[in-house]
């Protein structure tokens, strides 16, 4: 005959109940420790569930850019190269910009010419919002007065160099010698960084005054998702079928997991950073249990007297260690779901928490519990019960 | 149930290698009462404890109801203790925090008997010691004289055969230790064994049977020299 189960764990948590502070503390420190491994996971998960979200919505995007010749110089595209991408049948929408050479722009003719901010300018046209699924921070995009009128648009990192921040009838830049009229402020385009710090201009304004002749220097398309490797395929050809060699097609999509890879890499330092607390905890339990049967001797001295195996002293022990270790464990699984909530929140990300983290969690907390129970209960059980019994 | 030591010796393992017995032979038979008399380190308490497998011998077998305990497991062993055995120590060893009747019921926690069973039988033993009204009652808060009474009633719970008691009154005064003896005593009207190991004279004139060491070995027996 053994003890029954209820009674295990009844008998399991008697040092607990009568040590409640040491209890608290000790649960405390596992807690800490699996809060900010949830947290860790639970962040990590959130921002890269926004990630995700955006990779689902632009890994269908594709840009061809121009390419260069040996000797350094661009080729731009042909400027039919639009109208042949628009054909291939998967293609939904197809926006083109044309790197405008050797223009600057400038808040005002007094800053000196070699200030340009790093800020360039491209030609562009209405079909780059829905291409780019981009939005207007302020103002308006170029529109068909634009065509023949100096009006820009500035990208969102050009309007922070220039110093605007609001738009009214008289906001000009100098660009290319004359003052044009900023009409609107782009949004972050994070899936195309190089609108950011950009100013667009109308390929009408650009053909006239600046010679560009309708040469795109690349060129954004969404294709049909199930579509997309075909089409990359064809483009270098359609592009530039007397040049193909010369046009580099991108899936600017790869920048989107170029970041989730670094938050990955964050993550499992942080992961390494949650484990060694744990540890740290699992080390301050083991500890207090060993002091626990040590101040409990004649309490296992006594359960050996009235039948109690060694077994069934190491089990109480090792159970002992595992529950404070879970109760550690369920406080911190709730501190950090509610940290990732909170962290979420603040950043406007979506609320992601991996299933596998709770219990992840859970399990580290009891499996450190079992770990470092394991010592104090073989000593326990291994406490010789007439010398116990004798000795207080 | 009998209880008989053939040849017993115990000898502690260094540093301190003291022979706390040397040669004992005794056979204790059913429902006797034996007070174990002695010196302080005359190993008394070793061999209440060889008596109640709480310790093995270095030497000599130990033999319980006829069967030799030496070849047993610590299973074995503990289920012995559980089912035929209670033990009264000097200091009582209560669960402070435990109710009066949870202490008396942990008596046959190691039985494998369900909790209402359990506390069922500790009120009757607490009954028995007179103490019925105190079972609410933590351990804690109860007198010298209560704890050990709740504590016998804890060896007894289980209807032990044998019951073994060490210093039980040591701790108590003369007129709550009168008390306890007349309990312990009263215990034997039936089948159960009892041995008790005593300072007091008292005591050891309530029981039909003194045996008095003297540095680990047996110099009297009342059985054999009376």
């Amino acid at each position: 005959m053994t003890m029954r189960p209820a009674d295990v764990v009844s008998v399991s948590t008697i040092g607990l109940r009568a040590r409640r502070l040491r209890t608290t503390l000790s649960a405390l420190g596992v807690a800490v420790a699996i809060a900010a491994l949830v947290a860790v996971l639970g962040v990590a998960e959130s921002a890269k569930a926004e990630l995700l979200t955006q990779l689902g919505a632009q890994g269908n995007l594709l840009a061809v850019a121009s390419g260069q010749t040996f000797d350094g110089n661009p080729t731009p595209l042909p400027s039919t190269a639009p109208a042949m991408i628009r054909r291939i049948p998967p293609v939904r929408n197809v926006t083109a910009v044309g790197n405008v050479p050797g223009v600057t722009v400038r808040r005002t003719a007094a800053i000196p010419a070699v200030q340009t901010g790093g800020i360039n300018v491209m030609a562009a046209d209405g079909s780059l919002l829905s291409t780019l699924s981009a939005h207007m921070l302020r103002g308006r995009f170029l529109d068909a007065t634009a065509e023949h009128y100096p009006e820009a648009v500035l990208g969102y990192a050009a309007a922070r160099a220039l110093g605007i921040g609001t738009l009214d009838a008289s906001t000009q830049v100098y660009l290319g010698g004359q003052y044009f009229t900023v009409v609107g402020i782009l949004d972050q385009v994070a899936i195309a960084p190089e609108v950011d710090i950009a100013t667009l201009i109308s390929f009408g304004i650009a053909n006239s005054r600046f010679g560009l002749d309708n040469h795109p220097s690349r060129i954004y398309l969404r294709a049909d998702p199930d579509q997309v490797a075909a089409v990359a395929q064809v483009l270098a050809f359609t592009a530039s079928p007397d040049e193909p060699e010369a046009v580099q097609v991108r899936r600017p999509s790869d920048i989107l997991l170029a970041r989730i890879a670094a938050k990955n890499a964050f993550v499992g330092l942080f992961l390494v950073l949650g484990g060694i607390a744990l540890f740290v905890a699992g080390v301050g339990i083991a500890n207090i249990m060993v002091i626990s049967v040590l101040e409990r001797r004649g309490e296992i001295g006594l359960r050996r007297a009235v039948g109690a195996r060694r077994r069934d002293v190491a089990a109480q022990f090792l159970l002992e260690s595992s529950v404070l270790a879970g109760l550690g464990g369920v406080l911190g699984v709730a501190l950090g779901v509610l940290a990732t909530g909170v962290v979420a929140d603040l950043q406007d990300d979506p609320l992601v928490i991996p299933a596998v983290a709770p219990l992840a969690g859970l399990a580290a907390a009891l499996l450190v519990g079992a770990l470092a129970g394991a010592y104090p209960a073989a000593r326990a059980a291994r406490v010789a019960p007439a010398e116990a019994l004798r000795t207080l | 149930m009998s209880l008989e030591l053939r040849g017993v010796s115990k000898t502690y393992p260094p540093p301190t290698a003291v022979t706390a017995l040397a040669d004992i032979d005794l056979l204790v038979g059913t429902g006797e009462t034996v007070a174990i008399t002695g010196a302080s380190g005359a190993g008394k308490s070793t061999l209440l404890s060889i008596l109640g497998t709480l310790e093995r011998p270095t030497t000599g077998s130990v033999r319980i109801a006829g069967v030799d305990t030496s070849a047993m497991s610590d299973r074995e062993l503990s289920a012995l203790r559980a089912w035929h055995l209670g033990f009264v120590f000097q200091q009582f060893f209560l669960l402070d925090r435990l109710s009066v009747l949870d202490n008396v019921a942990t008596g046959l926690l190691y039985r494998g008997m369900p909790a209402a069973l359990r506390r069922q039988r500790a009120a009757d033993a607490l009954g028995r010691v007179g103490l019925s009204g105190r079972r609410r009652h933590r351990a804690g808060q109860l007198s010298g004289g209560e704890r050990q009474r709740v504590a016998i009633a804890r060896a007894i719970v289980g209807g032990p055969a044998v019951v073994l008691a060490d210093e039980p009154t040591g701790n108590l005064d003369s007129a709550t230790g009168e008390g306890i003896v007349h309990l312990l005593t009263s215990l034997a009207d039936g089948d159960t064994t009892v041995i008790v190991i005593t300072h007091n004279a008292d005591v050891a004139g309530a029981m039909s049977r003194r045996i008095h060491l003297v540095d680990g070995r047996i110099v009297r027996d009342s059985a054999v020299f009376a």
